[in-house]
């Protein structure tokens, strides 16, 4: 099964053992780089030099930002699936939960999260780092959340007992199934966040609040920055080296672990199509690595052995009292904190007068009427495009890297581009915002009816052929009930991905310049920058209610529809 | 006395449903099983077979009653249960070596026993050179051989199988199921007893020292058949064939009181079909040259398999004809039957009547020895209630006494509710 590449054997170590080395050696030496950088004073206008030479030093650390958020994110899901699973009450309330909680734009956590931070760690860069780094994770953990809930929610139930017969411990339990059953979602999910994080990653490393400045070392700071300065051959330039970074991160990373991750595919028939991987290859030929996993695995045996030996030890079912009381004193101070909360959004909203109330119904309208706008366009072109590919797997194979690489560019850093041309042709912000959405959302909807089109059973399509229909007719018997399922969720992802772009489309810095348009993206970017928080909580507020509305009145009766009526299986 | 092993007593298990009613899918079900006791429970699918094997290994609580094991109750006594799944339930990421040691090592043995021990099972299910295959590799027989030698690796007490064949194809069912025997038998097996449910009779039979049939709706114990054929069961057997039977009778006649259909002291059980219509496809066979196929006179007669069925069965029963791999072939009574005219026809059912079904003899016996040739129909029915239910007790009179008019045996007075013989001389004069 092994695919074989042959690396000759250097002394006793393969080649593949030499760049496992290198690679750890430069996860150490990253750790350290990082310790010694973010431990130093805030100034609080850091300066962002546009030299050519700091590139490498910026992605450097833009890249640990992304990447600490998403270890963050991972343990977060992961916790969160755990308790949502634990019992009936937190499944509602920690799924409901999660559902808001995604309605939530990043930009909304950032004035909150920032002063925490920096009361905690006054003065310190660490503290705007953190701050970074929790709305860079504040972007990437719902969706996340989300699958690893979903794939342990639906382990087949055979399972389950076999590990109930055999009474493994829930440490094995979590190794053994529900990890191994999370994986391929976990995986996907994972690309689709760190896509999120580099798309908001210019808005997560330059703010400002209540005129403080702040910015960080990186290399959105330096797009943002030299579209500040109207450079656009600077922000060019960035933007091609995060491109590169991006495909960079696709092959060394993603790649390697969709291809890994098919291994945990729960059907148990052989599939035909075998993905490849060369950088999983070289990894799998490592000796080192091998050593390394197998010392893991013989760690993961003791610590079952610990918990089994614990258990005969113990009742472990029945609950102490000290257990009790922990989880009510918990509970209380959830509860207080709920109420602190509660009253501090209400003095908040206390605060918004009538003519505030106006403007955030007709700003709440205007991001409306845009997001659904840009939903439509990307509807337009999308499905016909999609399903053009999707049905002719020549065609897709030709097409789909080269989406691919188009669909990582994150458009918030072409935005300064765009608004560069906007700009000279005169147009406003109030349509060109839609077109910037359309930029960010359109891929959601793309790929799922690639994925829709391409999941049509071949005897269906050789039925249409037979009896054939043709044109208009094949589109309304086949093609549109074929992809709808996959259309329905890739206008879910994309809805939402729209009301989160309105935040940074709607009000765009350029050339020093603020350009901005009415709409709650708007607004939420202005008052998060002015430190008007209870208008930030008020248009927060409004977007969320806008957003989950839809959810479940639309989408979620769009999505029953597609389970029922229109699945292929 | 072997040792019992496992005591089920007065098991109930209620789902509840929306409203506030419950659905019951187990009720008071009482079952023993001792060592080296192979014990099958059958029923029609649905009846919570599933169900109850879940609650004897502990995988689900019952709503009320309790598991013994070994005198213990379940939660203290930790019994040692390997189970086998009819999905196979084997891990996909792991390979087939891995997934036997899974339950080895969430135990506490070391890697070197584990290892051991998951070899010599995987050696002893016949996978010797698979250990580093994943299961998707292999076809779905040696799957069920992996989940087998899973379950045996941590030797369990009891070895639950749920339909463990059911998802393979016939051949390579059969040829799991030998070996399984034949382990078993030579005491190969690191068990001491197993339970297996399925809804294949045959399979029970084959296996099975002892087989619990399940009723419907909710699921109680209907039987507990015996199976004393020594092994490796022979399909062909007369034996084997007879207690297939048997289960098969009881199984299909949900309604009907399990003693009162075993071959031993089963009572006949007459299908309800008119003499007219028996007569009736007799002549259609005959008009067929004497053997018809029982799909041809289904399409013939423009009828339900279940309409016709009856009639087919009364006329077997009659002897007027033989059925046998989907032909009905008509018996020389059945060929002089048809061809006489009414009178001759009477002549010919009377005999055969007598001769051949129970139930019309003993009425005419009864009726003969009586003094005034009379008997109030409440006497049959008492006799009746012994072998039928109350409503198929009436049936089975009802059947009995237009077959017995017909035969001009007896006669019934409605009026009265009695059976009784006509006078010769009167039934003379009516015909002249």
């Amino acid at each position: 099964m092994k695919n074989q590449v042959a690396f000759p054997p250097i002394k006793g170590i393969t080649l593949s053992d030499f760049i496992v080395l290198v690679i750890l050696f430069a996860i150490i030496g990253l750790v350290f780089f990082l310790g010694k950088e973010w431990k130093g004073d805030l100034r609080s206008v850091a300066y962002i030099s546009l030299e050519y030479r700091y590139l490498p030093y910026y992605v450097i650390q833009s890249v640990s930002r992304i990447g600490i958020a998403y270890i963050l994110s991972l343990i977060f899901s992961i916790g969160y699936g755990y308790l949502a699973k634990k019992n009936k009450i937190t499944e509602t309330i920690l799924i409901s939960l999660l559902d808001i909680l995604q309605s939530i734009p990043v930009l909304s956590f950032l004035p909150g999260v920032l002063l925490a931070m920096i009361s905690l760690f006054p003065n310190k860069r660490i503290g705007v780092e953190l701050a970074s780094i929790i709305l860079i994770f504040t972007g990437q953990v719902w969706n996340m959340a989300f699958s690893y809930y979903n794939s342990i929610s639906t382990i087949p139930r055979d399972i389950l007992e076999v590990a109930k017969i055999h009474r493994f411990s829930k440490f094995y339990r979590f190794i053994k199934i529900d990890l191994p059953f999370s994986a391929i979602g976990l995986v996907w999910n994972s690309m689709m966040s760190v896509a999120g994080g580099w798309f908001f990653l210019m808005a997560c490393e330059m703010f400002v609040i209540k005129d403080r400045d702040f910015r960080l070392p990186g290399i959105g700071s330096f797009i943002q920055m030299a579209a500040n300065e109207g450079d656009l051959q600077k922000v060019f330039i960035g933007l091609l080296v995060m491109v590169i970074i991006i495909v960079l991160l696709d092959i060394m990373i993603w790649r390697p672990l969709v291809v890994w991750s098919q291994k945990f595919k729960f059907d148990t028939v052989q599939s035909e199509e075998e993905k490849e991987s060369f950088v999983l290859n070289i990894l799998r030929e490592s000796r080192l690595l091998e050593r390394i996993w197998d010392a893991i695995e013989s760690k993961i045996d003791k610590i079952n052995y610990y918990f089994v030996n614990r258990k005969s030890e113990h009742n472990y079912l029945k609950k102490t009292p000290i257990k009790i009381v922990l989880i009510g004193l918990l509970l209380i101070g959830l509860l207080l904190l709920v109420l602190k909360g509660g009253i501090r959004a209400f003095e908040m909203l206390s605060k918004i007068t009538f003519q505030d109330f106006v403007l955030l119904i007709k700003a709440g309208g205007l991001s409306l009427l845009r997001t659904l706008g840009a939903i439509a366009i990307a509807t337009i072109w999308t499905v016909p495009f999609g399903v053009m590919i999707g049905m002719k797997p020549k065609v897709a194979n030709i097409l789909q890297p080269v989406i691919q690489i188009a669909a990582s560019i994150p458009a918030t850093a072409l935005f300064p581009i765009i608004i560069y041309f906007l700009l000279k042709i005169g147009g406003g912000l109030g349509v060109g915002s839609v077109f910037l959405m359309l930029l960010g959302t359109q891929w959601y909807i793309l790929f799922n009816v690639i994925a829709g089109a391409s999941s049509i059973p071949q005897d269906l399509k050789d039925i249409a052929d037979l009896y054939r229909i043709r044109g208009f007719k094949k589109w309304k018997v086949l093609i549109l009930p074929g992809i709808f399922p996959y259309l329905v969720t890739g206008l879910i992802t994309a809805t939402g991905g729209a009301w989160n772009a309105t935040i940074v489309s709607e009000y765009v810095v350029f050339g020093g310049e603020v350009q901005k348009t009415l709409g709650l993206g708007s607004l939420i970017s202005e008052s998060s920058a002015s430190g008007n928080f209870s208008m930030l909580f008020a248009s927060t507020l409004l977007m969320s209610l806008i957003v989950v509305t839809l959810n479940r009145f639309l989408w979620k009766r769009m999505f029953l529809l597609a389970e029922e009526k229109f699945r292929l299986d | 006395m072997a040792n019992v092993i496992l005591e089920a007593k007065h098991l109930s298990k209620a789902y509840p449903m929306r409203g506030g009613s419950q659905l019951t899918v187990l009720e008071d079900i009482n079952l023993s099983v001792r060592e080296g006791e192979f014990i099958s429970i059958l029923g029609p699918s649905g009846a919570g077979k599933s169900t109850l094997l879940r609650i004897l290994s502990g995988l689900i609580e019952p709503t009320s009653g309790k598991i013994l094991y070994h005198g213990k109750p379940l939660e203290e006594a930790f019994p040692s249960i390997g189970m086998v799944f009819q999905s196979f339930a084997l891990f996909p990421w792991l390979t087939v070596l891995e997934n036997v040691e899974v339950g080895l090592k969430v135990k506490g043995v070391d890697r070197e026993t584990a290892r051991q021990k998951a070899v010599k099972m995987l050696d002893l299910v016949g996978l010797d050179g698979f250990e580093d295959a994943y299961p998707r590799e292999l076809s779905g027989g040696m799957k069920q051989r992996v989940g087998i030698a899973r379950a045996l690796a941590i030797e369990p007490e009891i070895l639950f199988m749920d339909e463990p064949f059911s998802a393979l194809d016939i051949l390579t069912a059969d040829n799991l199921r030998n070996e399984l025997i034949r382990l078993w038998i030579e005491k190969k097996l690191p068990i001491k007893s197993i339970i297996f449910v399925t809804h294949n009779i045959e399979e029970a039979v084959f296996l099975s020292d002892r087989a619990i049939i399940l009723s419907h709706n909710p699921a109680t114990i209907r039987a507990e058949i015996t199976i004393n054929i020594p092994h490796v069961r022979n399909k062909n057997q007369k034996e084997f064939k007879l207690t297939v039977d048997d289960i098969f009778t009881i199984l299909t006649r949900p309604k009907t009181e399990v003693p009162f259909m075993l071959r031993k002291e089963r009572y006949q059980f007459l299908p309800h079909a008119k003499v007219g219509a028996i007569a009736g496809l007799l002549e259609l066979v005959l008009s067929k040259g004497g053997t018809i196929d029982i799909s041809e006179v289904t399409t013939d007669l423009g009828l339900e398999v279940d309409d016709v069925f009856p009639l087919i069965e009364a006329a077997a029963f009659l002897g007027f004809a033989t059925v046998k791999e989907g032909d009905i072939k008509l018996t020389e009574e059945g060929i002089n039957f048809s061809r006489s005219d009414l009178l001759q026809k009477k002549v010919i059912f009377r005999e055969m009547a007598l001769k051949n079904i129970q139930l019309i003899n003993q009425i005419y016996q009864v009726l003969t020895t009586t003094e005034k040739k009379r008997m109030s129909e409440d006497f049959f029915i008492e006799i009746l209630e012994n072998h039928f239910t109350k409503d198929e007790a009436w049936n089975q009179l009802e059947t009995a006494i237009d077959w017995g008019r017909y035969a001009e045996l007896f006669a019934y007075d409605y009026d009265s509710g009695e059976l009784y013989i006509e006078e010769p001389e009167i039934e003379q004069i009516e015909k002249a």
